[in-house]
């Protein structure tokens, strides 16, 4: 009856917040660690989407094998920013970390128009991402299926280092007081290069993975811009479980507002954000 | 204006000294009407200059002078826009009224949100700026009956100054009209600035925990000036509106809130000249730049961008002003 339709589109806005968890839990963290306004995140994002659509179109290879290379890709291109130009305005307000990296994203899709074109680029999914299953009379895309397997997967493996590494607990000092721990011995600014180039790693994958579902042209940058600042807001500074909770919130309001009340728009999402932070200005589960 | 030596000691000299117009500033205001005679085919670009530095002069009071950072600026200019489009259609073109509406819409829009923006400060202020500004542009993408969504509002007249005077195909009468109407705001900026209240915004720029503590409300100064910028940003949409008789929803974009932002550290946040300055290098640039190539002026944009933040911190005239004191540091 009604509950299939309202099942389908709670999964599908689960896929898509899974989507939104990927491209966005880097810049929480980084930006907890370090308050550096990184702007160009979703540049990252944008060059881990290329290298998949150029790898699969071009060269043939499996969709599959080239996620590792999207990761890769944007992992080396953030640690190459991070120790040329990031790490001369960690002091600076945040103005100028914001105008240096709106800069970039702008250099980001000039080159991409450059490179690519301005055309939509899609990419080849093997054909069992392709169809679709029946469960409690909703149609699940298989895609999307595979999307929160992923995220889940992620989100579990952040969670586990975070928690149980020497690594991790190096992470959470670092967002919980970074002069404290920088008192304490921690190399604060290794962890953090390592936490950026994860971070931005993932966002490179979140970019791959978001092709199948939005396509990928130069504007990807900015258009996912807005999307990871709410959820980057809305979440919290420094919480991977934040993020987690405010791209699913995110990605369902937005899903179930298109299908529901396709007349207002996006308004809903900018609504549930304002109201959200004028409430709680730290985020949802931001301790600061 | 007995001495200047006893100035850093009184207020109230120092503020004389800074009303007092400099030779350099003469010159600039007397160089904008050079278009006229120098360059009469490019008349319509240089009403569009005149109406961004219009627009940056509005952000660099919050941006510049009280340090409230706001990536959604576009929303008063784009209410600006609109309410002297809808006068016009519905027969009120006469363009002083619209400047009058368009002032009095956005200044009570900036009013009614200035309550919010006075409690944040930092990221959820960005975002804040940033979400109401979306707000409104997706209000205005609904609300097709009175907006024309994506369309554009159709039937927007080009109205006559006072009656008489006509907007020219050429933009004699758009440049005349945009550079006066940006003057007498700047008369109006440069006396703010230079008051008792615009050294209390500074003030709050610096520290605005500390200024309450030696009797300047800070909040209360901010809910002020960000009315006073919404309205100035209201009065230059709607001077587009009358000049180029459209209104699209360009006028309320994101990319119009980040581009003013730019505009205005390109020229120097925090200083007078800074946004006129800063438009003028940029929309220059961008008309060359998008005679060329117009799909890689984000990537020029872009590597000026990242040029400015990285050598020029202050903006150019920043930059103008640290080489002007090393010369003079140099040479006496």
């Amino acid at each position: 009856m009604a509950f299939g339709p309202i099942f389908g589109v709670l999964f599908d806005g689960f896929a898509y917040g899974m989507l939104l968890f990927l491209l966005s839990v880097g810049l929480s963290v980084t930006l907890g660690m370090m308050n550096f306004v990184n702007l160009a995140h979703c540049a990252f994002a944008m060059l881990g989407g290329y290298t998949s659509v150029t790898l699969t179109n071009v060269y043939g290879w499996p969709f599959l094998a080239t996620l590792p290379l999207a990761f890769l890709a944007a992992a080396a291109a953030s640690v190459v920013f991070e120790r040329t130009l990031y790490r001369r305005l960690y002091r600076a307000s945040e103005l100028d970390q914001v105008l240096l990296t709106i800069g970039l994203t702008f250099v980001a899709v000039g080159a991409a128009a450059y490179v690519f074109g301005t055309i939509q680029q899609h990419v080849r999914t093997p054909s069992y991402m392709r169809g679709s299953i029946d469960v409690l009379g909703a149609n699940l895309g298989a895609y999307r299926l595979f999307l929160v397997g992923v995220g889940l997967a992620i989100m579990l493996l952040l969670v586990l280092m975070l928690e149980y590494t020497r690594f991790g607990a190096q992470v959470r000092a670092a967002v919980d007081n970074q002069r404290m721990a920088r008192g304490l011995g921690i190399n604060v600014d290794l962890a953090f290069a390592v936490t950026f180039a994860l971070g931005s790693g993932l966002a490179g994958l979140g970019g791959a993975l978001a092709i199948e579902v939005v396509g990928l042209d130069p504007a990807f940058a900015f258009a996912f811009l807005v999307y990871v600042l709410i959820v980057v807001s809305v979440g919290g500074l420094g919480s991977v479980g934040g993020s987690f909770a405010a791209a699913v919130l995110l990605g369902i309001t937005d899903i179930a507002g298109k299908y529901y009340v396709p007349e207002v728009g996006a308004f809903l999402i900018y609504l549930m954000m304002v109201v959200l932070l004028m409430w709680r200005p730290a985020g949802l589960f931001g301790r600061r | 204006m007995t001495a200047t030596s006893t100035a850093a000691f009184d207020p109230n000299l120092h503020l004389q000294a800074q009303t007092r117009w400099r030779p350099i500033e003469v010159a600039f205001w007397a160089a904008t009407l050079l278009p006229f005679v120098l360059f009469p085919n490019h008349l319509v670009l240089a009403s569009q200059i005149a109406i961004t530095a219009l627009f940056a002069l509005s952000l660099d009071l919050i941006l510049g002078y009280a340090g409230i950072v706001s990536l959604g600026h576009a929303a008063f200019f784009g209410l600006g826009a609109y309410t002297a489009g809808i006068l016009s259609k519905y027969g009120f073109s006469d363009p002083l009224l619209g400047l009058l509406a368009g002032a009095a819409v956005a200044g009570l829009a900036g009013y009614a949100t200035s309550f919010i923006i006075a409690r944040f400060r930092h990221l959820p202020l960005i975002m804040i700026t940033m979400g109401l500004g979306f707000l409104l542009l997706e209000a205005a993408n609904s609300a097709e009956w009175l907006t024309g969504g994506s369309d554009g509002l159709q039937g927007v007249r080009k109205g006559r100054l006072f009656g008489t005077i006509a907007f020219d195909l050429y933009g004699y009468t758009a440049y005349a009209y945009a550079l006066i109407v940006l003057f007498v705001v700047f008369l109006a900026v440069r006396r703010l600035i230079n008051s008792p209240f615009g050294l209390s915004l500074r003030g709050i720029r610096e520290n605005s925990v500390r200024m309450p503590a030696i009797g300047a409300p800070s909040r209360a100064h901010i809910r002020k000036i960000y009315t006073i910028s919404a309205a100035i940003a209201g009065i230059a949409g709607a001077v587009l509106t009358q000049t180029t008789a459209t209104v699209s929803l360009g006028v309320l974009d994101f990319q119009r809130s980040a581009e003013i932002v730019i505009i205005l550290v390109l020229g120097g946040a925090g200083r007078l000249y800074g946004g006129l300055v800063g438009a003028i290098i940029f929309m220059v640039a961008r008309d060359q730049f998008s005679g060329i190539a117009p799909q890689y002026w984000y990537f020029w944009i872009g590597a000026l961008l990242v040029a400015v933040v990285m050598l020029l911190p202050n903006g150019v005239l920043g930059g103008l002003a640290k080489l002007g004191s090393r010369w003079r540091g140099g040479s006496s």
